[in-house]
């Protein structure tokens, strides 16, 4: 049987902010239809290597591929419309436009079919009611439902979650959980930045651990969770 | 049982309020006695973090009554809340990316006139929080997430607060951050400061708390014991992700 080609290749990529190096020699693969988990303590770059992904920010040196083709240096848009969708952790929406607006920007093909898809993404994360509603008058956590609709508005093959748990109700995360098996099975490939283990665990096929921007565990959920390592430095055990 | 009044701190009673023509919260109604932690949970757009906002004076309140350590304080301004020693640490880590550590102690304590209560106050912090002096000039946006909640939390206690209000401190957080958060503020209660705690995490800030309350669409539905609420089937299903 062939080999399946990687949806995403990292090969060896360095990104230094000044003397720092955010990442320092990466390299890992995605395989598509995968939910693969980013775990890591608060600054071991995993926001950055989402930033170099999706073309924010351009690598040092190193390269990244995407279905094959590389990527790397590639500017935002573009590498959105080759199928690379993100959030963000700290949340990007228009405060001005309705939430209906926020999500019809993003749309492709046929307006009909756009609004109808918006009004689906929005009864999912809950937010129908308010369609109308600038979207400056959510609250925090509503705004990250928001963008996490937006994302999955842009249809892309590979998406990025800069952790989509985070700030979430419980109930309300394991509904979003259920929706991202849905398109995973669709065919949907997703990286998910979260420190919310119970998320890893229960959602995720693989991890990857980062810490000081290297990779320094990668396996299935319960190999990373015994990685002696990780417990001392990220689990506080 | 003894009513809540006993020992109160801080008594919400039917609170309106909300941005602009808005109106998020529909008389809510909630209380704080000395020695403990109160968890406030509930869905997204349940109005938690807005009772925090409206009961230190950042909104407008419409209706209803905030009285604190006995004393009618609704509709006070911001400054005079602080001064009256209500502490709020808002949600998402609100720090200066170009200050240091020191700097930002000292923004906390600004309502402190006396330069001897200033000192106390910061010796304090750095008992409490021995890290924090080895890296107090360590500039915000060179320290971790976690590191940064903690200057937010410290920041908030210099004023050697009666009450402290909290909105997610656990948030972006790695798991090894929200156990030394949680534990800090703990270790912050027995100190005798009582907190208000909004988390998502909340699971987790049942565990810790004396008792909760849990709001939906701007009313109160629930509360009891931390304990209480944890076992309460209908709140597992509906709040805690079964």
């Amino acid at each position: 049987m062939a080999r399946v080609e990687s949806i995403l290749r990292i090969e060896d990529v360095v990104k230094k902010f000044g003397e720092v190096a955010a990442l320092d020699h990466c390299s890992f693969n995605i395989e598509p239809g995968s939910i693969t988990g980013l775990i890591g303590p608060n600054g071991a770059g995993k926001t950055t290597l989402f930033n170099l992904i999706t073309g924010v920010l351009r690598p040092d040196s190193g390269h990244i591929y995407f279905k094959g083709e590389e990527i790397t240096g590639k500017k935002p848009h573009e590498i959105a419309r080759k199928g690379v969708g993100r959030t963000y952790q700290i949340i990007r929406i228009f405060p001005k436009m309705t939430l209906l607006e926020n999500l019809i920007v993003v749309g492709k093909g046929k307006e009909k079919r756009v609004i109808e898809r918006a009004m689906e993404l929005l009864s999912l994360v809950k937010l129908a009611e308010k369609k109308d509603d600038n979207a400056s008058e959510l609250s925090f956590g509503q705004q990250k439902l928001l963008s996490l609709a937006q994302v999955l508005m842009l249809d892309a093959e590979l998406v990025l979650l800069d952790e989509p748990a985070a700030g979430i109700n419980p109930t309300l995360q394991n509904e979003l959980m259920a929706l991202i098996h849905q398109l995973n099975r669709e065919g949907k490939t997703f990286i998910i930045v979260e420190h919310d283990m119970n998320v890893i665990m229960g959602h995720c096929g693989s991890a990857i651990a980062l810490n000081y921007g290297q990779k320094i565990a990668e396996g299935t959920c319960s190999e990373i969770q015994n990685d002696e390592c990780l417990l001392e430095h990220y689990f506080g055990r | 049982m003894m009513g809540r009044e006993d020992q109160e701190i801080l008594a919400i009673d039917g609170l309106v309020s909300g941005y602009g023509k808005m109106e998020i919260l529909h008389g809510v109604s909630l209380s704080v006695r000395i020695g403990e932690i109160i968890a406030l949970i509930g869905p997204n757009g349940a109005g938690k973090s807005t009772v925090l906002k409206a009961s230190t004076g950042l909104l407008r309140v419409t209706s209803g009554k905030v009285t604190f350590q006995g004393e009618d304080i609704t509709n006070h301004l911001p400054h005079q809340v602080v001064e009256k020693g209500l502490s709020f640490n808002p949600q998402g880590r609100v720090i200066f990316p170009d200050m240091n550590v020191q700097e930002h102690l000292d923004m906390g304590a600004w309502i402190l006139k006396d330069r001897l209560k200033k000192d106390e106050s910061l010796d304090r912090i750095y008992r409490l929080f021995p890290w924090l002096m080895e890296k107090r000039k360590r500039k915000a946006k060179q320290m971790s997430g976690g590191e940064q909640q903690m200057l937010s939390l410290a920041r908030a206690l210099m004023i050697q607060p009666k009450l402290l209000l909290l909105d997610e401190p656990s948030l972006g957080l790695s798991p090894k951050w929200v156990k030394t958060v949680f534990e800090k503020i703990i270790e912050i209660k027995e100190t005798g400061i009582p907190c208000l705690i909004v988390e998502q995490k909340a699971a987790m800030v049942l565990e810790y708390s004396d008792y909760g309350y849990v709001l939906e669409m701007g009313n109160n539905r629930y509360e009891g014991g931390g304990q209480e609420l944890l076992n309460n089937p209908d709140v597992r299903r509906l709040y805690l992700g079964g």
